[in-house]
């Protein structure tokens, strides 16, 4: 008896421990693959960063440009503009779920909200690239409708559910006295939310926010399919632009392993894995400062 | 008297404005429902979903089978760290380590996960892009939304079971096996519901493992045949990335009606999957409610 159960601890330990293997073998490859650009073909970290000139030698020779600037700025302006659009109608959301109306919420809102996490990214792609792209054309009179504009609408809608359901829940999460006193001093439903419920949400709001937002930096085909795929400076949000994970989908197939195209390509996946952690980190700290704050209170 | 006015004003304009939002994120959702499926119908013939190179059968198969292997992976491992994380691991710091590699997995792009998938599935194991790399790194995304699942699921029973079946002398093990995981049994299946929803609209992790090509003789059934439908080391393109690759590829004529069918059909089983999974919930609840 005793025998077969330290088995079995061990073989759920394992598996346990197998999460750790895994992540940290993820992180070493990438590693190892991303930063072939920086040591075999030895061009600057800074060069990768901050040079526009995206032009990389497909072979094993090297000795082109690997300047990843234009990716940088596209993921950067296509995320932040579809956090923009995204926001305010996310919180609208939030506090429709958790304070206006929680009942109906339960039955109605937030199985639909489900179902738009569900909603495979391809299906955004597609249904932005068909609809969207043409509508925006006829409405801004533009040559092409892929722009940064098409991307950032996508991922709007692609990250709405995130931010708009961790809100709620820390909306929700406010202890009921606080709405009990604003109530109490007179304050209108209105007056409550913003001035109470929303300050003392904040911590889980940014939460939300930054979950986000690296979900739209990750996500790769939805706005590959829309965005144009330009290897330029988008000049406006009308204009096509490519980002990151777009360039890792669409060119990655096509280049020599090992070779020092292939070599930038993994740098940028590095680059992405390094953006993931720092958005874990971030929301690490809100929510250790924010805990810090309840206990205050 | 007149800042009262005000507030109350501003109070049931805000409310509007609420109303509005969460009204006009209903009807998108069930606009956008409605059209893809609309569009999917609108031209619908029989020889769409024809097993062949001009139907997207081939590829409904792919995409099943291929989430069926990815959570023939996933599930027991997932479970059984969840049951690590729930029973056996003591807090400290690998057990705090644990939770933010769990943290780190769920929230990977999708696409560096196809990347680590095709160096070290593909790449390095020497085989040309097939459907168990394909699974496999499906099974990496999926590992921590089950693995959290079980473990919540495991937390959440109350702890009289546990200890009535300690009291009746029972081994952790016994416990574990024959009272607490098959009373997590519904929620744990409600987290893999999802995980195969997710698994079935996945696209950029199999771009560079799975492949974007399928080659199925159903005539053949010998298991090691490159064309052998069940053969899990042939390349397998799944319904999602058909639609990405008929945006970026295009070689079929009909490929946009081809698209529009495939979008169709996943969202036909996202809905399915996600109302089986709330279904599933409710029930698992009510269940709970009664003891």
């Amino acid at each position: 008896m005793a025998k077969k159960d330290s088995v079995y601890r061990g073989l759920v330990t394992a598996c346990g421990l197998f999460i750790i293997l895994l992540t940290l073998a993820i992180g070493i490859f990438l590693i190892i693959r991303g930063t072939n650009t920086f040591t075999v073909y030895r061009h600057h970290v800074a060069e990768f960063l901050f040079s526009p000139i995206w032009n990389p030698k497909d072979d094993f020779v090297g000795g082109g440009q690997v300047g990843a600037a234009v990716f940088i700025m596209g993921s950067i302006c296509v995320c932040f503009l579809a956090l923009l659009i995204s926001a305010p109608f996310s919180l609208a959301a939030a506090v429709f779920m958790s304070v206006i109306s929680p009942k109906v919420s339960e039955k109605i809102f937030r199985p639909s909200v489900e179902i738009f996490v569900g909603i495979p990214s391809v299906v955004y792609g597609w249904v932005g690239a068909t609809v969207l792209v043409p509508f925006l054309e006829r409405l801004f009179h533009l040559p092409f409708g892929y722009s940064v504009l098409a991307g950032g609408i996508v991922l709007a809608v692609m990250i709405f559910p995130t931010i708009a359901s961790v809100s709620a829940d820390a909306i929700a999460g406010v202890p009921y006295g606080y709405q009990e006193a604003a109530y109490g001093l007179g304050s209108t439903r209105w007056q409550v939310i913003r001035r109470v419920l929303l300050p003392a949400a904040k911590p889980g709001i940014l939460t939300g926010i930054i979950l986000g937002l690296s979900r739209a930096f990750g996500e790769a085909l939805a706005v590959a399919m829309v965005i144009g795929k330009t290897k330029a400076f988008p000049s406006s949000i009308f204009s096509p632009a490519s980002s990151l994970t777009t360039a890792i989908a669409s060119d990655m197939g096509g280049a020599t392993e090992g070779g020092e195209y292939s070599a930038g390509l993994w740098s940028m996946a590095l680059l992405l894995l390094l953006i993931s952690y720092l958005f874990i980190f971030l929301t690490r700290r809100i929510s250790l400062k924010g805990g810090r704050n309840h206990e205050r209170s | 008297m007149n800042a009262h006015k005000k507030a109350l004003a501003a109070d049931r304009a805000m409310t509007a404005v609420f109303y509005g939002v969460a009204g006009f994120f209903l009807l998108l959702l069930a606009a956008f429902t409605l059209y893809v499926l609309a569009r999917g119908t609108a031209e619908f013939e029989p020889s769409l979903f024809a097993f062949n190179d001009n139907g997207i059968g081939n590829q409904f198969f792919n995409t099943v089978y291929l989430v069926f292997l990815s959570l023939l992976i996933s599930v027991p491992i997932g479970v059984a760290a969840g049951v690590y994380m729930a029973e056996y691991a003591r807090k400290g710091r690998v057990t705090e380590f644990i939770r933010t590699c769990i943290e780190t997995l769920s929230s990977l792009p999708s696409i560096v996960v196809g990347l680590f998938g095709s160096l070290v599935l593909v790449e390095m194991a020497h085989f040309k892009w097939n459907l168990l790399a394909g699974a496999l790194a499906v099974s990496i995304l999926s590992l921590p939304l089950i693995t959290t699942t079980a473990e919540d699921a495991m937390r959440a029973l109350p702890a009289r079971w546990k200890e009535g079946s300690f009291a009746l002398g029972a081994t952790h093990r016994q416990t574990i096996t024959k009272v607490l995981l098959p009373a997590c049994v519904p929620r744990i299946i409600t987290g893999v519901i999802l995980a195969a929803g997710r698994g079935f609209g996945e696209a950029a992790a199999l771009l560079y493992t799975a492949g974007m090509s399928t080659d199925i003789n159903w005539h053949s059934w010998n298991l090691a045949s490159p064309t052998c439908p069940l053969n899990p080391i042939r390349p397998g393109e799944t319904l999602a990335l058909h639609i990405w690759a008929s945006r970026t590829e295009a070689v079929a004529p009909n490929a946009a009606q081809i698209a529009d069918l495939s979008s169709a059909v996943l969202i036909v089983m996202v809905l399915l999957f996600s109302i089986g999974a709330r279904f599933l919930a409710r029930r698992a609840s009510r269940r709970f409610g009664k003891c």
